[in-house]
């Protein structure tokens, strides 16, 4: 049954259960488990929107304003792009979460060899800022933020991002933008990385350095607790190594000169909704309280909006099933329901046929009907951290601090995450994890419904499931745009910016202006990507078993 | 190829996607069976992969695609054993592969398709009888 662990008697009745963390759970909670646990009101809780800000952020949460839409849209060419962006804004979605192509997401252009077949397929194709124009054309820029779903090379579409609304009119202070730029992640799972990992963590340093002094409205990393989960990590540990990734960037950005009091107010977090509900409503608010705590205790930060664990809860990609994709749903619904009673500030979640395709705009508008629904007709911003004071969550959510806690520590006596990531012992780990559960779903240990264990389903053939096709002409298209491009651009401006680019890379000045210019000069992302390959080196992934 | 030996398989992830999570547990499951088992790591060309093969000998090359391009990577690969004269070599292919596909990838000579939810018994009976 479930993600967790049941053991049952010979007639069926439940006789013990232990959530993926490792927190074993009783058929009864009372006053005397709070007791025992050493629960108390101020210390645990406090007020809505008081530190440790476990019930909230905010003292009216989704009664002063509901949670923020933020639905992954981007595919093919930016033409179609800024389609798809105008639809969503329009059924009322109030953020945008970009995607990016594979070919983009590692720094080749369309035209490179090994960008064939993959250009537009999985998101945007972007070569240059002139794709970011038309992509972003007649988006308010300064009302609506922008989400980019991009990592190794993150600086470069955060410099594009401001390069494009300059020129659209907008001053870099107006805008806001979260580029994902979360590298480490990306070396446990994902896996959309390029350098090598200390030169990862200086690009995140440029950035974050850049967002303190010159973009006061952006956010220059998401950390992503998300893909560490989809990559088979518990909830425990999904918090408690985006926390260890989170120290080393912090830890780069202070080296720096900088307090974290300057710039921790800018990191924003991207967790899984998929899993057992209560374990996840542990984990959210125990995550609150943990990262307030933290930055308080560790790093001395005092102002309190600056203690704020801001993020996306959402996704839930693991949870779903090829098998009876409409099922995907219904469990869809019930992740944005943990993710709402968790007091979420964003939410994004998979549309049903994830498992297969690119959502089409009828699965992707389901996706936000289903969170109108939570929001406008079941009640969910009636009342602030409705679930405050159960002995269930209160019991668990100590639980679940504790479980985070100690795979912290962990991570720490081995050395830290940088260290951990290099040497694979945290993939390793994942991996060996996410084989052990899959073994579990196989053998019937756990159950997903509409999954048979240990049968290949063939027989539900999903025809109610329309693809996103790939369409070939998109790279055409992207590859003519390069072409024209490349005659029409000023290639002194491109060469010497590219030129001081080296330079900065190669003698650790923060690259972040150097790209901003030669964005401007309409340098391609792959020849800005080259400049770094060039300079760094590419990343040697270490043996997972 | 004699029972008593091991099938030798390299489970590769062509491409630029890098999800990796079916590569690797499918990798653990097939070894777990008593095959030999390779893995190529992330960002391969498809070159890297067919040296790979042809180093460590191989019986199978399992490609991991997630990305959608399985067709056009699929017919490259075959047309490169091909040429190379490593037709021998069975390619299967797992991954998020629609059902309609299968067929399409079947013709062009894969000789197994496991999409995503096909169980490690199936993967692992699929692949010893290819070579039965």
């Amino acid at each position: 049954m479930g993600v967790a662990k049941y053991i049952k008697d010979e007639r069926g009745a439940i006789k013990e259960v232990t959530y993926q963390s490792g927190i074993t759970v009783k058929p009864v909670y009372g006053p005397e488990d709070l007791k025992k646990a050493g629960f108390g009101y101020d210390k645990d809780l406090g007020s809505p929107g008081e530190y440790p800000f476990t019930r909230s952020l905010h003292p009216q949460s989704y009664r002063s304003r509901a949670w923020t839409t933020r639905q992954y849209t981007g595919f093919g060419t930016p033409e179609e792009t800024n389609e798809r962006f105008k639809l969503m804004i329009a059924n009322g979605q109030n953020g945008l979460n970009v995607a990016f192509d594979l070919p983009t997401q590692m720094g080749y252009d369309s035209d490179h060899p090994l960008a064939e077949g993959e250009v537009g397929r999985v998101g945007m194709a972007i070569d240059s800022l002139k794709d970011f124009e038309t992509a972003f054309a007649g988006i308010p820029l300064d009302r609506i933020g922008s989400g980019l779903t991009i990592n190794a090379v993150a600086t470069i579409m955060m410099a594009m991002y401001q390069a494009m609304a300059e020129n659209f009119g907008y001053s870099k202070e107006q805008i806001s933008t979260t580029p994902q730029n979360d590298i480490l992640k990306e070396m446990i799972g994902r896996g959309a990385w390029i350098f090598p990992v200390e030169h990862g963590v200086r690009l995140v340093g440029d950035s974050i350095e850049y967002a303190v002094k010159e973009l006061p409205k952006s956010n220059p990393v998401s950390i992503c607790g998300y893909h560490i989960r989809e990559s088979g990590a518990t909830p425990a540990q999904e918090i408690a190594y985006a926390f260890e990734i989170a120290k080393a960037y912090i830890d780069n950005v202070v080296q720096r000169g900088i307090k974290p009091e300057e710039f921790v107010g800018r990191f924003s977090f991207n967790f899984n909704v998929y899993g057992n509900l209560w374990e996840q409503i542990a984990k959210f608010r125990a995550a609150r309280k943990l990262w307030a705590k933290m930055l308080k205790n560790e790093y001395g930060v005092t102002e309190k909006k600056k203690l704020f664990l801001r993020g996306l809860f959402g996704g839930g990609g693991s949870g779903l099933t090829k098998e009876q994709p409409e099922n995907n749903i219904m469990r869809g619904a019930y992740y944005a329901l943990g993710a709402t009673l968790s007091g979420a500030q964003t939410i994004a979640l998979c549309s049903f046929d994830e498992a297969y395709t690119i959502p089409t705009p009828r699965s992707a508008l389901l996706s936000l009907r289903t969170l109108e629904m939570l929001m406008d007709e079941v009640g969910l911003r009636d009342t602030v951290d409705p679930l405050a004071g159960s002995y269930f969550i209160e019991t668990i959510t100590l639980e679940m601090e504790d479980k985070i806690l100690e795979e912290m520590k962990e991570v720490e006596d081995l050395g830290g995450m940088v260290k951990c990531i290099s040497n694979g012992l945290i993939q390793r780990k994942v991996s060996s994890q996410a084989y052990e559960y899959e073994k579990g779903l196989q053998s019937g240990e756990y159950r997903k419904v509409g999954i048979t264990p240990g049968k290949t389903d063939k027989k539900t053939e999903t025809t109610d499931v329309e693809l996103h096709e790939y369409n070939e002409a998109w790279a055409e298209k992207s590859k003519a745009n390069l072409k024209e491009l490349r005659l029409t651009r000023n290639d002194r401006d491109v060469t010497e910016s590219l030129k001081a680019l080296e330079k900065a890379a190669r003698t650790n000045k923060n690259v972040m202006p150097y790209l901003v210019k030669c964005c401007h000069a309409y340098a391609t992302v792959g020849e800005m990507a080259g400049v770094f390959r060039e300079t760094f080196g590419e990343w040697n992934e270490p043996e997972f078993y | 190829m004699e029972t008593t030996n091991k099938i030798r398989v390299l489970i590769a992830k062509p491409g630029l996607d890098g999800h990796d999570k079916g590569a690797k547990i499918v990798a653990l499951a097939l070894r777990d069976a008593g095959m030999e088992v390779i893995y190529s790591g992330l960002h391969q060309t498809l070159d890297q992969i067919m040296q790979t093969a042809t180093e460590e000998s191989v019986d199978i090359i399992g490609l991991s695609i997630m990305s959608g391009a399985h067709l056009p990577i699929s017919e490259k690969l075959i047309g490169m054993m091909k040429e190379q004269g490593l037709d021998e070599i069975r390619l299967t292919v797992g991954g998020v592969i629609p059902h309609q596909d299968i067929p399409k990838l079947k013709k062009m000579g894969v000789a197994e398709v496991f999409p995503g939810g096909t169980s490690f018994e199936d993967i692992i009976t699929g692949m010893n009888n290819l070579f039965e």
